[in-house]
């Protein structure tokens, strides 16, 4: 059937299709994010599919998802992944049960730009010198022990470097600035007369908290527990250097690298990456489902 | 309608003082208030006025005074446990609760059963017409209907007194009218005392029972609409109650209270208001007072004019280069020479000096 156009295009082709694409909300405006699309594109789509594909590639041979089943017969590698959660899920909670009350008492204070810079010190040092600093401090020679000895409190050194513990105090020591200042942020986005609208209508402290500001703030705690969670997760060197490496911090990373760098088995460095990608990936969703269920709107009280 | 006041006699507010590093916010504040009153703290902004709104709602503490409900001193409770009402300017709805969860909270937080929540919420809901948007969440419904809904929040624990700070200045004009209207209807439907807090003294007037003007932290006046209407006592008070044209006059002769005063070139009659005036005077008056008329007294040319339905408002201009604010109920044009006069009745005198 034969259509006819109410206004027939002057030059059909090069111009209209300019059009069109404007239409669509393309416009040379769009062409600045040439470098940044580029920029994902080779230092990060690349390399992951990159990553795949050399992970469905084994190096033994044994077709394409032999480490994939490799890893899950041997226990002493699947289980890198329970070590880590064990690890990093509990950092990533207390981090954000320590952020919250400082936060909503950082709100309120006036030297609140000094105390965050002290508070965002330790992300700065990075994780060497940090690691550094506690073999020193909680060492059996370190002061934190020697203090306890001297006040009788313990006769033994207590042991809290080159394992468990050493790990998950180096994370919250380099985690909580992060998770600090993220939740920070989200709590200076209520409206403060949220809390003395709670106040008026009779709700105490506790009942503020509970009623007002932790609806308002899950949807935020959600998006800071992912951040810090992917970061614990891929813990890698506060493992090795305060932990206990081939015991009970062995971590996914670690297994990575070993099989990438010590066996040189890049096939299955890149399979054990891949796992340990799809395994953030499926905590983070999980955690964004559950902050589905709550409010997500503005934390404003209302127009003005 | 069952929502009514808990019973109380009054409220008292005793040398009420508040400072802000070093500055005094609010001083002497003294102020009896019955039970069921609509008082208006009027006063321009930083006049100190929503200072002494967040400290009877306990949100800020005071720092000398105290305040009573009757025979109890409430002014070291906190906001929690006083138990009134407050309506925010900027409505602070809880953003993830329905309509009706932001309206059941007080009740919620006091316990009360249920069913009775379920039935006073309806009844609140009722009373401000937001029964259909009732599950509603605040973001979903406009500026006056979550203005309402402050307000139903407020009043459904039926508090004794009820604060509101200027819960109408995000409105537009023909909404604040209505609202206006609706605050007062509702004041008396329930029977509590209402503390309201406004910079616009048309809402003061239409709505209070008595006005308190504020300024720089102080009571300047307190009294009926009518009486800060007609008789203003001070000249900051007459400037703010709408006695645009202050002018700096020197007093002549006096009798009974009446004045002759010399005023540039003119000659102006008016009526004492402050005591103990000496030579140097102001005289107050109003714009739609100051007409042109046969025999007045004050030669002007006219600078602006405006058209205002009924009549015409205008800024007129003396060969001593003072400035007068008139009306007219005939056409002026700019460069017009009138001659401008008040009854005396309407023309008040202060003490000089300042203006």
């Amino acid at each position: 059937m034969e259509t006819i156009p109410l206004t027939a295009p002057a030059t059909p082709g090069r111009e209209s299709l300019k059009r069109r694409l404007e239409r669509a909300g393309f416009d040379t405006t769009t062409l600045l994010l040439a470098p940044a699309l580029l920029f994902v594109l080779a230092l990060f789509i690349y390399p992951a599919l990159y990553g795949v594909w050399l992970s469905l590639h084994p190096m033994n041979g044994g077709g394409w998802l032999a480490n994939y089943t490799a890893f899950f017969s041997d226990p002493y590698v699947y289980g890198t992944i329970f070590t880590t959660l064990e690890l990093a899920v509990p950092v990533t909670l207390v981090n954000l049960a320590l952020s919250v009350p400082i936060a909503l008492r950082v709100r309120r204070m006036r030297h609140q730009r000094l105390l965050t810079t002290l508070l965002v010190i330790p992300v700065t040092l990075g994780t060497v010198l940090t690691a550094q600093g506690m073999l020193n401090y909680f060492g059996p020679l370190g002061w934190f022990n020697r203090v306890l000895m001297s006040l009788h409190l313990i006769h033994m050194p207590v042991r809290l470097v080159h394992n468990f513990t050493g790990v998950f105090l180096s994370q919250i020591v380099s985690g909580f600035p992060f998770c600090f200042m993220l939740v920070l942020s989200y709590v200076t986005g209520i409206d403060p007369s949220l809390e003395n609208a709670a106040a008026m209508l009779g709700a105490r402290a506790a009942q503020r908290f509970r009623h007002i500001i932790l609806p308002l703030l899950a949807a935020g705690l959600a998006i800071t527990f992912c951040l810090a969670f992917v970061q614990a997760f891929s813990v890698f060197p506060s493992a090795v250097l305060v932990g206990a490496p081939s015991g009970p911090t062995r971590v996914i990373a670690i297994a990575a690298f070993h099989a990438a760098y010590e066996e040189y088995d890049y096939s299955m460095g890149s399979a054990i990456a891949v796992i340990m990608g799809v395994i953030q990936i499926i905590v983070v969703a999980l955690v964004m489902w559950l902050s589905s269920l709550f409010y997500r709107g503005p934390a404003g009280g209302g127009k003005g | 309608m069952t929502i009514s006041a808990k019973n109380f006699r009054e409220l008292r507010l005793d040398h009420m003082r508040r400072d802000f590093g070093g500055m005094n916010a609010l001083r002497d504040i003294t102020l009896t208030i019955k039970r069921g009153e609509f008082i208006a703290l009027l006063g321009p902004s930083g006049c100190g006025k929503s200072t002494a709104l967040n400290c009877l709602a306990g949100l800020l503490p005071l720092s000398g005074g105290s305040i009573w409900l009757d025979d109890q001193r409430i002014d070291d409770l906190k906001p929690e446990e006083r138990g009134f009402g407050m309506v925010f300017q900027n409505y602070a709805l809880f953003p993830h609760m329905s309509l009706r969860k932001n309206i059941g909270f007080g009740l919620k937080m006091q316990k009360r059963p249920q069913n009775v929540i379920d039935a006073r919420v309806e009844e609140a809901l009722a009373l401000v017409r937001l029964t259909k948007q009732a599950d509603k969440l605040p973001g979903q419904i406009s500026g006056g209907q979550q203005q309402r809904v402050a307000i139903a929040r407020a009043i459904v624990v039926e508090p004794p007194l009820v604060l509101m700070d200027e819960p109408l200045s995000n409105l537009d004009a023909k909404l604040r009218l209505e609202m206006r209207a609706e605050i007062r209807r509702i004041h008396n439907m329930i029977g509590c005392s209402t503390i309201y807090v406004t910079h616009d003294q048309d809402e003061a007037l239409s709505l209070a029972d008595r006005i308190v003007v504020l300024r720089d932290g102080q009571m300047r006046q307190v009294g009926t609409p009518h009486e800060l209407y007609a008789r203003p006592a001070h000249a900051d008070v007459a400037e703010f109650m709408g006695y645009r044209n202050l002018l700096k006059a020197e007093a002549e002769t006096e009798q009974n209270g009446r004045l002759t005063m010399r005023l540039g070139a003119a000659r102006l009659d008016g009526f004492a208001i402050e005591p103990g005036h000496g030579r140097e005077v102001i005289a107050a008056l109003r714009p739609e007072d100051l007409t042109p008329v046969n025999d007045g007294p004050i030669k002007a040319a006219v600078v602006s004019a405006e058209y205002r339905g009924r009549d015409f408002y205008g800024l007129a201009r003396t060969e001593d280069g003072l400035d007068l604010w008139f009306r007219s109920d005939l056409s002026v044009k700019p460069g017009e020479r009138l001659c401008l006069g008040a009854p005396a009745e309407r023309v008040l005198v202060y003490a000089g000096a300042a203006a």
